[in-house]
């Protein structure tokens, strides 16, 4: 292409050689210039490296050499004494001459090396390279900014319905015989079995500051023996299976998303298409299958952790044995406190479920993307797992159950 | 300068990155068993061989990206292992790393892409590294509306100019690239292999190129080596392994896709940027 002719940088055959290299700091020469009135006019001498390495050092010669130049009508650049050039010490020698011409000042090269002449010309400098980008005004932006929120936010609703929809239809469609039975065994073992030594953990220490608190409390009332009826309702009723939902949303719901938008992001989704896999029945049935059995099982572990955990409390800081304990769980309406927890925890799979897949799916080329929608899976699922709860609440509460 | 004068005189040229004995392995298997390279500064050196044989693994060991087992790598003949911190990170900052695909942030823009290494290591202003940037971006023939654009909206052609400009950021003295032009059609692999060439020729680059490309081997590489058996097996301008007896050499070249390309540049004679 236009006959360039190759040349060999300077820099790495300086004459210091080997102990130089040691030192590369040193190796290179700042790059500078010097005035200098001649008959020709004023010539302004550049030497040194103009490379990249100089850093600040090349913007602040650069700088120098305008205001040399500035209010002369014409000067010459001599770069006859430059070492080392580089694409940025040829672009900004190049700049420096235009802004000069900006100013009125004819400046012109010479002494220009062969060497460095395709280098000159390849670099030249470029006007009008980019429009600088238009600083919005604060309060349209604000107001821009909440209309867009808003409008996402109904967006994202209606997305959510659409994609409940789609996932319905997919399993309406599905025949027996498709079932995925290995997925979904795989994702029970991982959400599941994987999951349970956390929620353990978690229910049994909620339970036992649920039975603390209650002991310090209710024994200014010298009512101690209640702390099991407090201990049982609320985690029956409400804590066990927030308690695990919310776990299960930041643990698994996460992982949906993850999974489906890395797959999303590397063509995966598309070649299941093309494959005539619908990914709903591949993907989300499979995961969502898997979350509906998970939760309701690990709601009954976190529920046995919780009671234990208030159990031990109750014994070591109240002096309720182990046996009274378990006595006042066996009051008939113990069993419908579990059974109104336990309804809810396939719902709430449901919910973390298809928040996690429809995030996933939402997830667009960029790894930023893929970190804010597992974000927005996180954050939505735990979100509306309280919501639902709520919703619950005033159900059991218009059925008087 | 013509392969045949790199041919006749390769020991003019100093070693650039000198690779003696390398073995890297993983687990049981020895990928390199004993590999021995010299890159000579200022050429730009072809690399073929077959798939899986270690093209990536030697490339991805020389950056050190991999661990290696035994053997050592010089860089101006200095060895990689005996350098401080610094040192190795003025290595790296005179190479430059072209990904087989391409690699970019894909968070950023391109442009800002191509900021990235010089906002890392450089204290220019953010006008200069701006400029530099569309500088950049214009050395590898994309337009400046390019540099707005996010990976996840370019071309494979765009992403690997991109690629290129993002290498090309801190002025590199050695470029390395694998599979440059995989995935590009002929044209636009054509205008690739020009591109190197050219660049290589103004900016005075050492190339250490991984290309299964029988064009871009005539077209631009000063010298090809070719792996096999963990080794370097043949090493030469392309008319010296074009007369190799070595059975794949052999395919390789004149196999049913070498030997069309042979006879297209025997007629009009090795192109040469």
């Amino acid at each position: 292409m236009r006959g360039l002719k190759k040349f060999h940088r300077e820099s790495g055959d300086s004459p210091c050689g080997f102990f130089s290299w040691m030192k590369p700091q040193l190796m290179t020469m700042a790059p500078s210039i010097a005035a200098e009135r001649t008959d020709e006019g004023v010539v302004l001498r550049l030497s040194g490296d103009w490379t990249l390495r100089a850093g600040a050092a090349l913007e602040r010669e650069a700088e120098a050499i305008a205001a040399a130049g500035a209010g002369l009508g014409k000067a010459w650049l001599d770069v006859s004494a430059i070492g080392a050039l580089d694409t940025a010490g040829a672009f900004i020698i190049d700049r420096t001459r235009h802004e000069l011409g900006a100013g009125g000042v004819e400046a012109r090269l010479r002494g220009v090396k062969s060497a460095h002449a395709p280098l000159l010309d390849e670099a030249r400098y470029r006007e009008n390279q980019t429009s600088p980008p238009r600083r919005p005004y604060l309060l349209t932006s604000l107001v821009a900014d909440i209309g867009a929120t808003i409008v996402a936010a109904i967006r994202d609703l209606w997305a959510g319905l659409d994609f409940l929809g789609r996932v319905t239809a997919a399993t309406a469609m599905l025949s027996l015989s498709k079932w995925r039975v290995t997925p979904l065994v795989f994702h029970l073992e991982s959400f599941g079995l994987r999951g349970a030594p956390i929620i353990f953990m978690i229910n049994f220490f909620v339970g036992a500051i649920v039975a603390q608190q209650g002991i310090l409390q209710l024994a200014r009332f010298g009512a101690t023996a209640l702390t099991v009826e407090l201990v049982g309702i609320l985690t029956l009723r409400e804590l066990g299976v927030l308690l695990t939902s919310i776990m299960v949303a930041g643990r698994s719901g996460s992982a949906i998303t993850a999974e489906i938008g890395a797959m999303k992001m590397r063509e995966e989704i598309d070649a299941l298409r093309v494959m005539a896999v619908d990914p709903l029945q591949a993907l989300v049935l499979p995961r969502l299958g898997a979350l509906v059995i998970a939760l309701p099982i690990l709601t009954l572990l976190g529920d046995v952790a919780s009671l234990f955990g208030g159990m031990c409390v109750a014994w070591v800081e109240g002096g309720v044995s182990p046996v009274a304990f378990l006595a006042g769980l066996q009051e008939p309406y113990m069993l419908q406190r579990f059974s109104v927890g336990l309804i809810k925890a396939p719902f709430m799979a449901l919910i973390i479920g298809l928040i996690g897949a429809a995030e996933g799916f939402a997830v667009k080329g960029s790894a930023e993307s893929l970190g804010s929608k597992v974000t927005a899976s996180v954050v939505k699922s735990i979100f509306m797992v309280i919501v639902l709860d709520g919703c619950f609440a005033m159900f059991f509460a218009a059925v008087n159950y | 300068m013509s392969p045949a004068e790199s041919l006749s005189s390769p020991s003019q040229k100093p070693v650039e990155i000198g690779v003696r004995g390398l073995e890297v392995g993983f687990g049981g298997q020895l990928v390199m068993r004993g590999l021995d390279l010299d890159l000579l500064r200022g050429e730009v050196l072809g690399f073929v061989g077959a798939s899986g044989a270690g093209k990536s693994v030697l490339t991805r060991t020389i950056l050190g990206l991999l661990p290696k087992r035994a053997g050592t790598i010089t860089v101006k003949g200095r060895d990689i292992d005996a350098m401080d911190v610094a040192e190795r990170e003025e290595i790296e900052r005179r190479w430059g790393v072209l990904f087989q695909q391409g690699a970019l942030f894909s968070s950023l823009t391109v442009k800002q892409n191509i900021e990235a290494p010089m906002r890392e290591h450089l204290d220019i202003s953010p006008r200069l590294r701006g400029e530099l940037a569309m500088l950049k971006l214009s050395l590898v023939g994309l337009t400046p509306d390019a540099g707005d654009k996010f990976p996840s909206e370019l071309s494979g052609g765009m992403i690997k100019r991109a690629a290129l400009a993002r290498a090309l950021a801190l002025d590199p003295e050695v470029l390395f690239l694998d599979e440059p032009t995989s995935g590009l059609d002929p044209i636009g692999a054509g205008e690739f292999d020009t591109l190197i060439g050219t660049l290589q020729a103004t900016l005075g680059l050492t190339v250490f190129m991984v290309t299964h490309d029988l064009d871009s081997l005539y077209a631009i590489c000063d010298r090809v080596a070719v792996l096999g058996q963990g080794r370097v097996a043949a090493i030469g301008a392309i008319d010296e392994l074009l007369r190799s007896d070595d059975a794949w050499i052999h395919e390789y070249f004149h196999g049913k896709r070498g030997a069309g390309r042979e006879s297209a540049h025997r007629s009009r004679g090795v192109v040469k940027v």
